[in-house]
């Protein structure tokens, strides 16, 4: 199905199922243990051996020699796979990196050995035989260092540098002026199922258990690594214990499973370990952001310009942090460039809204501080900067764009009034109290999605599609799409997810799964409906409801339509340049209350509240738990998370969740998330968007601009750690 | 981890002899920290003792008035003991300032005290680190020692000792009872337990091999305001950038111990005779010899600060 017109009115719009906060269909299984996980699946296969991965000690350089003698002798070591024994291996295409690294080193913990052994823990204890001479070489890991090395480079999305109109002169002729520089530090994905696969051969064909997001681009990945055809690679990851942009490729674990597998001559699964996590894997890297805005005094914007720097491996790409600033706000004069220097720290990668949760962590503190020095409301100087055409394109207009009833709604909601705009002056008991407010802007692309819908004889729809669920809720509010196209109730929908047998889906990234995923769906059961009515000689206009067709006076239970054989469809969505012809985005308003503590400067967040303008809203459960999700991680970038980097040898220090903080449940407070009624034509026929992701964009400035408000102090190097503050806090008695 | 044999300890004397004769061997409790270190091969046991059945699961009352603690007892109980609460609550609230609900059920009182540094630089052995691998250099200084040791460092180590529980015991003066390889007892002033790093910081504390902790005994009540802040980027499940435990009488007058700033808990009498002069002279004096670095000289400041908010709280 070819999506290039606006949606009209479909089944979708009866909302029975669709829209409404229905639990997770696998919840039952995840709560009792039996979502099988791929390092679980002791089933799948008999006789799995195990691996355990040796990362390189050095950052840059050579691997001299590699004894493995004791290794090999170790009791229960069955095989050893090295560079210099795996066989000629290509790269894909999404990685930078080699996966297995030898004799050149490209970053610390790069993999560079997988011990198979009998058990797990005769495969450890020989992997720390494995003897290895280095040859170090020098290498850049310090970004600021490197910063004016950056070449200009094209981000996903977009160019490298756009311009509008005259931006220097019109920032040097504004009456008033911010011109201010920010940083982020390099950031994990640190969920909770580390990379982990089981693979076995059967002949020349690999079967692979893994746990990943996309799995059409690992597939090919993979095929390409090993240099089989795709067609050779069977991929399967039915349950995500989280991603967040982490195992949107094939890792270490999955190749050198298979490699593994190959040498052992049996199947072998493989994890990395929670320290190799960090440095092995990808991460989302460090920027510098310098930030000009030139406004009258009114507050009008006549110059916004975003500059951002970051490095990564040689071929790798930026994170390109300031495209939502060629979005968001209004403004005639306009200047982004993006520069990537060279790094060798372990490979840059996308982490949950990439360039954008970093972006807007520095914009949205810029924002907040221009409005200081005009005197406005910060609220105040974002809705009358609002836009509701691309401000690059003027005649280019957003399909749906609620900035400023998400900002006044949650205004409202929040109590913004009670701020007062005088920092430092709010003190409850030992806390310096303060609020503080940010807009939420991410992209919502869209993304071509197949899908296969099955009606038999028991009257049940089976959904199949390679799309995959990293706990935000694909199985739910795909069993939702599907029910409500059929008029089933939800348990009268199986759905199967993440093999590549079955047809290939968007996939979880950039927050475009839910809509475009749920739109394949629902072209599937589109062909499903028209087979139904075809087999039953069905004129004109059937309906589906209550698990029967009806047409005319005939009512045909589902399940005897279907018949012995049942009936299959299949179909993708496609979609036309509706997304070229409006700009497609979701918005929101973030809200935060602070309180710092006098004496010491911890900073605990109070109350936080999203209000989120995203389309229509498929569960506003699982919608729900994805925006407070995001919101938890925002407040972890804003307050701690900090991927350490030891300048001297390449890597991060904080290699372990001890010394890698993310926040706990102490640190989170109550969060309300808000969603206002949006539907969205331009978007697909479920006139959806994605959520995902805006959660996590801006709560972090949101953060910072509160705690400014509490203390008056302005932190522009995340992570607002307590001694940043300490300094400028008044001295107590 | 490598491959290593194992004992159950029936009596605390053979134990410690065990250990004393068998090259390599090690005593386990909770095993929360000691496990953790072998999987990594940080520690290299080539034989445990595990000291989980011997009968040192108990808090007993002292003839003085005091409290012995078992060195089995776990962190959990210990925080609960309604004596503990009542006349040692700086220990209860030190103990529930650390680690996690699961980890302080496993967590024993000698354990505790013999928890290792959280250096990251000890933590991956690719990288020169003189306390796991004396000789082999300091990674941290010249690197990333935020949460390094800002008093009582030296230049072979600027670790800090990681234990909260430790840092109220020594507000507490307690006295930790051990048994050694040739069957004698010994009491060792908590002190003089943890020493500074000099040109060994491989040595952590005054334990000889084999030495075995059958207890630790607190002194009868002090009275006074039992107080412990602890500092940290995270509201729980964090360790310390630093803490405070302190004793405060009504008079104004009392004892103050600082965690996260040394090898050990950190407490200077002489400098208690300042706390009525306030939190700044008692700093003064506490911290007197510090040589911090860049990225963590505003420990000194924080425990000024987190001093004055104690002291503040203590005054009511
Ligand atoms: C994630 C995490 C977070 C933590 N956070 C904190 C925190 O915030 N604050 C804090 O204070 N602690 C914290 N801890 C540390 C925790 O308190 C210690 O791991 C625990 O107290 C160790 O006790 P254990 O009985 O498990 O010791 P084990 O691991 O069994 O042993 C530790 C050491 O003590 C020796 N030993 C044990 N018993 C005896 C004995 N009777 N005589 C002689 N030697 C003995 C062992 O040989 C070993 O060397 C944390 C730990 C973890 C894993
Ligand atoms: S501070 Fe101590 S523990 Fe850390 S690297 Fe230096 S010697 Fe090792």
């Amino acid at each position: 199905m070819k999506f290039d017109t606006p949606a009209t009115t479909s089944p979708i719009d009866q909302l029975k199922v669709i829209g409404q906060p229905v639990d997770r269909i696998d919840g039952p299984m995840k709560t009792t243990g039996t979502a099988p996980y791929a390092y679980d699946r002791h089933d799948v296969v008999p006789n799995q051996a195990y691996g355990y991965v040796v990362g390189s000690a050095i950052a840059k350089g050579r691997i001299a020699s590699i004894n493995l003698t004791e290794a090999k002798a170790a009791p229960g070591v069955l095989a050893i796979v090295t560079a210099e024994n795996a066989g000629k291996l290509g790269k894909g295409n999404f990685n930078v990196a080699r996966l297995l690294g030898g004799p050149e080193i490209e970053h610390y913990h790069q993999a560079i050995a997988l011990v198979v052994a009998q058990t797990f823990e005769q495969a450890r204890a020989a992997a720390a035989l494995v003897r290895v001479d280095y040859v170090r070489a020098q290498g850049a890991y310090d970004l600021a260092a490197a910063k004016d090395s950056g070449k200009p480079a094209p981000g996903f999305g977009g160019p490298a540098d756009s311009a509008v109109g005259d931006f220097a002169g019109a920032f040097a002729a504004a009456p008033v002026q911010l011109d201010a520089t920010y940083t982020t530090p390099d950031h994990a994905h640190a969920m909770m199922e580390p990379h982990a696969s089981i693979a076995a051969w059967n002949g020349d064909k690999l079967m692979l258990w893994t746990s990943n997001q996309m799995i059409a681009w690992s597939v090919a990945d993979m095929a390409t690594t090993l240099g089989i055809a795709k067609d050779k690679v069977r991929l399967m990851s039915p349950f995500i214990g989280g991603g967040f942009g982490g195992k949107l490729w094939i890792r270490a674990d999955a190749l050198l499973a298979a490699l593994g597998a190959r040498a052992a001559r049996r199947p072998v699964k493989v994890a990395l370990t929670r320290p190799l996590m960090f440095n092995n894997t990808v991460h989302r890297p460090a920027t510098i952001q310098r930030i000009r805005i030139g406004a009258t005094k009114d507050g009008t914007i006549t110059a916004i310009g975003h500059e951002g720097w970051s490095g990564d491996l040689p071929g790798g790409k930026p994170e390109a942090a300031v495209f939502q600033t060629r979005m968001l706000y209004a403004g005639a004069n306009r200047l982004t460039t993006t520069r990537l220097s060279v790094l060798d720290l372990p490979e840059g990668n996308a982490m949950r809204a990439p360039g954008e949760a970093p972006g807007m962590m520095a914009l949205e503190i810029a924002i907040d501080e221009m409005a200081e020095k005009l005197g406005l409301d910060p609220i105040e100087f974002r809705i009358r900067n609002d836009t509701q055409v691309d401000p690059e394109k003027p005649d280019r207009k957003f399909s749906q764009r609620q900035l400023t009833e998400c900002l006044k709604s949650g205004a409202e909601r929040f109590g913004w009034n009670k701020r007062d705009p005088q920092s430092g002056k709010v003190r409850d008991g030992r806390w310096l109290v303060g609020m503080g407010v940010a807009a939420a802007y991410r992209g919502a692309p869209v993304m071509k999605s197949a899908a296969r819908v099955r009606l038999d004889s028991r009257g049940i729809v089976t959904v199949e599609t390679d799309m995959t669920d990293i706990g935000t809720g694909s199985y739910t509010i795909i069993a939702q799409t599907a029910a409500e196209m059929m008029g089933l109730p939800l348990h009268k929908v199986v759905v199967r997810l993440g093999d590549s047998t079955y047809p290939v889906s968007c996939g979880s990234g950039g927050q475009w799964g839910a809509n475009s995923a749920t739109a394949g769906v629902y072209a599937a059961c589109v062909k499903l409906r028209e087979a139904v009515a075809q087999k039953l000689g069905l004129k004109g206009d059937a309906v589906f409801a209550d698990g029967e067709v009806r047409s005319g006076d005939r009512r045909v239970p589902l399940a005897q339509a279907a018949g012995e054989a049942g009936l299959t469809a299949e179909d993708a969505i496609e979609f036309g340049d509706l997304a070229k012809k409006y700009q497609q985005a979701t918005f929101g308003g973030h809200f935060v209350e602070v309180g710092v503590d006098a004496a010491t400067a911890e900073v605990r967040v109070r109350r936080m509240l999203a209000v989120c303008a995203a389309g229509r809203i498929l569960n506003p459960k699982s919608a729900r738990s994805q925006v407070i999700g995001s919101m938890t991680m925002g407040i972890g970038a804003a307050l701690m998370e900090d991927l350490v980097v030891d300048k001297r040898h390449g890597f991060f220090v904080n290699h372990d969740l001890a010394s890698y903080e993310v926040p706990v449940h102490a640190d989170i407070p109550h969060q309300e998330v808000v969603f206002l009624d949006e539907t969205d034509p331009m978007s697909s026929p479920m006139k959806a968007k994605g959520v995902g992701e805006l959660g996590i964009c801006g709560v972090t400035a949101a953060v910072a601009n509160a705690i400014h408000n509490a203390t008056g102090v302005r932190v522009r190097d995340y992570p607002i750690t307590l001694d940043k503050l300490l300094k400028e806090l008044p001295e107590i008695g | 981890m490598k491959s290593f044999t194992y004992e159950r300890a029936r009596q605390p004397a053979e134990a410690a002899a065990a250990a004393a004769r068998t090259q390599g061997a090690k005593f386990i409790a909770g095993g929360t920290n000691l496990l953790d270190l072998m999987k990594l091969e940080i520690e290299t046991p080539t034989h445990l003792i595990d000291v989980n059945g011997l009968a040192f699961d108990k808090i007993e009352p002292t003839p003085d008035g005091g409290l012995r603690i078992g060195a089995l007892v776990r962190n959990t109980d210990l925080a609960a003991d309604a004596r503990v609460r009542r006349d040692y609550a700086v220990l209860s609230r030190a103990l529930l300032a650390g680690a996690s609900g699961q980890l302080r059920n496993k967590a024993t009182t000698a354990g505790n005290l013999l928890q290792r540094t959280r250096c990251p630089y000890f933590y991956d052995t690719n990288q020169p680190c003189n306390k796991r691998q004396p000789g082999s250099g300091c990674s941290a200084i010249g690197g990333i020692n935020r949460q390094q040791a800002v008093v009582g460092a030296s230049d072979a180590c600027i670790a800090t000792h990681p234990s909260d529980m430790a840092v109220a015991m020594r507000a507490l003066d307690a006295t930790v009872e051990t048994v050694r390889p040739d069957g004698g007892a010994r009491q060792i002033p908590i002190a003089e337990f943890h020493r500074l790093p000099g040109d060994t910081p491989n040595v952590e504390t005054a334990l000889d091999p084999g030495e075995l902790i059958t207890a630790v005994t607190l002194p009868p009540p002090l009275g006074g305001k039992h107080l412990y802040y602890k500092v940290r980027d995270r509201a729980s499940y964090a360790f310390a950038l630093i803490s405070v435990g302190a004793i405060v009488q009504p008079d104004g007058s009392g004892r103050v111990a600082l965690g996260g700033v040394a090898s050990k808990p950190w407490r200077i009498e002489a400098a208690e005779a300042e706390l009525p002069r306030g939190a700044e002279a008692v700093t003064a004096k506490l911290l007197a010899d510090a040589k911090p670095t860049s990225q963590n000289d505003f420990k000194l400041p924080l425990v000024k600060r987190t001093l004055a908010a104690v002291l503040a709280e203590a005054r009511g």
